[in-house]
């Protein structure tokens, strides 16, 4: 099994390979191709917008509380794979954002030490509530708690939301401007109708408008893909 | 340049080679009141080997510096992926597949929806093919690349290659960070398409990194191919037999640096690898060379692949509106889905009892397979030769633990 080497000088490989080198060398002083490495702590590379890291909550408006999108489905904690979301529903309702009572969760905690950045709650997530993170360092001087991250850690601006994915963040207010503008065209619609049946009861077409608004935000969308950020 | 490689032989199908038995193994007693005790050396290398890949451990048995017996010994990056995933939806399984080889993600998250789409019948868009093609064919280029620069590390090439290799791989992963959000952990693939389109420009990058990519190949063929130093280290050294390769399963490019003919994007057509045009390259010898040698041919291969795949995607749906993601229940049934991966034939065997979790899910890792073939290539080599045979193999401890 003895191989051919040809007629070549013994340590011709040897040489061509540190002319190799030697390229490489001398032209990472000249080309920017073959020096690709920056000083990490003082320089960084610029995050692609895609990147994504850990989960966090969206809220509309400036008050966390009022204006956060997570209406306590509970879809997320079913569907993480490694179990990392817990959720307590509140027993009562409030307003959100567009003024309809829903359900608002008084406990929502993410451990980030179990979570395995997989981004599958933020497809699953109907009301586009949950949104994937770009922060990556997270020193903490204990391991356990700091790494538990609880409602008030994880509430964070549309606006922010905005900043760290643009194109993502423009496509979701599309989609739930147009939500919101099919759920107040159909309410409208529904109050004709009431309003057309029984034109003397005037007084009962506002309550009706009102719930089948609510009713059709709260219904998770059916299509596949509109729990998707694009 | 008259190198002492062959070239690539045309795939010829109809020859079938008969199955092999393993070498005879010597009887050596290893025990402490053996009258040979003093003889024989039995050492323990890893499981925190540097040149391990990861948690692997080989009892072998020396006599001077001759290999005489090796027992490989894993399980040390055992996570209960199998059982854990009968535990979980379809679609929460998918992320864990990650995890599996986790240089080559998108490949791992292929053969599981493949099973998948096999056990529920699902479609899958042509531009979804596409992409598939496209991603699972760069991991081969980066997972490819990958494997040379440790082989050579493990060999002594300190450094130098790895770091060429690995500056490759990171213009890999930065196209898969700016398409699927993460650089390894890319969880992409959905039963019936993919998670997300190719963002704006992405294909204009992977093509301009596709044309920089053989200067990058021929560069590191020059820098250590025709190296005396590894010429005598690979050459003769870890030879395969292809009759023993066939007996014991091997699969990838393993089987086919021994003349194997066997690729299953040729020999199954899963996907639409039947529209492209590629050759099979095969080795004569079945040595670490070959091994090494024929990864730098697969991903001139491969090149050509992702250069028609990128020149003939069409615009469309990327994903069957018809398959939900989540609350996905198929019919009772089974289905194994195998692919071509990087280190070999990668499959998953599943059977569904109609709820929304895995009654069974079975995964076929060609890590471990290919490995297990370790004691017979490594016999009567030194204790060096064994560094270079394992990190010929191409293994990735996640896999082979599960």
């Amino acid at each position: 099994m003895s191989r051919d080497r040809g007629s070549r000088l013994l340590g011709e490989g040897i040489i061509k390979g540190l002319a190799e080198t030697a390229r490489n060398f001398f032209g990472s002083y000249v080309s920017k191709q073959r020096l690709t490495t920056v000083q990490y702590p003082e320089e960084r590379i610029p995050q692609d917008e895609s990147f994504r890291n850990f989960p966090f909550l969206v809220y509309d408006g400036s008050d966390p509380e009022a204006g956060l999108r997570c209406v306590s489905c509970q879809i997320c904690e079913k569907e993480c794979p490694p179990k990392c979301i817990f959720i307590e529903k509140s027993k009562d309702k409030k307003p959100d954002a567009v003024g309809k009572p829903q359900f608002y969760p008084t406990v929502f905690d993410i451990d980030v030490s179990v979570c395995m950045s997989c981004q599958i709650c933020v497809e699953v997530c109907p009301f586009e509530a949950i949104k994937m993170d770009v922060k990556y360092d997270y020193p903490t001087e204990s391991r356990f708690a700091a790494l538990l991250f609880d409602k008030h850690q994880l509430t964070k601006s549309n606006d922010y939301y905005h900043q760290i994915h643009p194109t993502e963040a423009s496509a979701v207010d599309a989609a739930l401007a147009a939500e919101r503008e099919a759920a107040a065209t159909k309410a409208a619609a529904a109050a004709a109708k009431a309003a057309a049946a029984k034109p003397a009861a005037t007084a009962g077409a506002p309550g009706t408008a009102t719930a089948s608004a609510a009713t059709s935000t709260v219904t998770p969308p059916s299509d596949t893909t509109a729990g998707e950020p694009r | 340049m008259t190198t002492a490689w062959a070239p690539i032989t045309e795939p010829n199908a109809t020859e079938t080679p008969s199955l092999g038995q393993p070498a005879p193994r010597p009887a050596v007693p290893v025990t402490s009141d053996s009258a040979l005790a003093e003889q024989y050396l039995e050492i323990s290398m890893g499981p925190q080997h540097p040149s391990t890949h990861g948690v692997f451990r080989m009892n072998v048995v020396l006599d001077g510096e001759r290999v005489i017996q090796l027992k490989p010994v894993f399980g040390y990056l055992h996570r209960n992926h199998e059982k854990i995933a009968e535990t979980e939806s379809y679609l929460g399984n998918m992320p864990y597949t990650d995890r599996l080889d986790y240089i080559c993600s998108i490949t791992n998250n292929w053969a599981y929806a493949l099973a998948v789409e096999k056990l529920g019948g699902i479609e899958v868009p042509e531009r979804a093919e596409y992409i598939r093609v496209i991603t699972g064919e760069l991991t081969r280029l980066q997972n490819h690349a990958c494997l040379l620069g440790f082989l050579l590390q493990d060999m002594g090439a300190s450094g130098t290659p790895l770091m060429y290799a690995f500056r490759e791989r990171e213009k890999v992963l930065d196209l898969f960070e700016s398409l699927t959000g993460a650089r390894m952990m890319c969880n992409y693939l959905r039963f019936g398409g993919c998670r997300v389109d190719l963002p704006a420009g992405w294909l204009d990058r992977a093509k301009a990194f596709l044309a920089e990519f053989p200067r990058f190949l021929d560069e590191f063929e020059r820098l250590l191919v025709d190296n005396e130093i590894l010429m005598e280290r690979t050459q003769n050294v870890g030879v395969l037999s292809r009759e023993l390769a066939v007996s014991s399963a091997i699969s990838g490019p393993m089987a086919r640096a021994s003349g194997l003919n066997y690729d299953i994007r040729k020999a199954d057509t899963y996907s639409i690898y039947s529209r492209f045009s590629f050759r099979v390259p095969l080795g004569h010898h079945g040595d670490v060379y070959d091994r090494y040698m024929i990864r730098f041919l697969e991903m001139h291969e491969s090149v050509k692949i992702l250069e028609q795949a990128m020149r003939d995607i069409p615009a469309g749906p990327i994903q069957n509106p018809a398959v939900k993601a989540r609350l996905f229940r198929p019919k009772p049934g089974e289905a194994y889905g195998r692919i071509e991966s990087p280190k070999g034939e990668l499959g998953f065997y599943l059977i569904s009892d109609g709820s929304g979790i895995p009654y069974r899910y079975r995964v076929r890792p060609p890590s471990l397979i290919n490995l297990t073939v370790l004691e017979d290539l490594c016999l009567g080599r030194n204790v060096a030769d064994v560094i270079a045979i394992l990190g010929s193999v191409d293994i990735v401890m996640g896999e082979v633990d599960r």
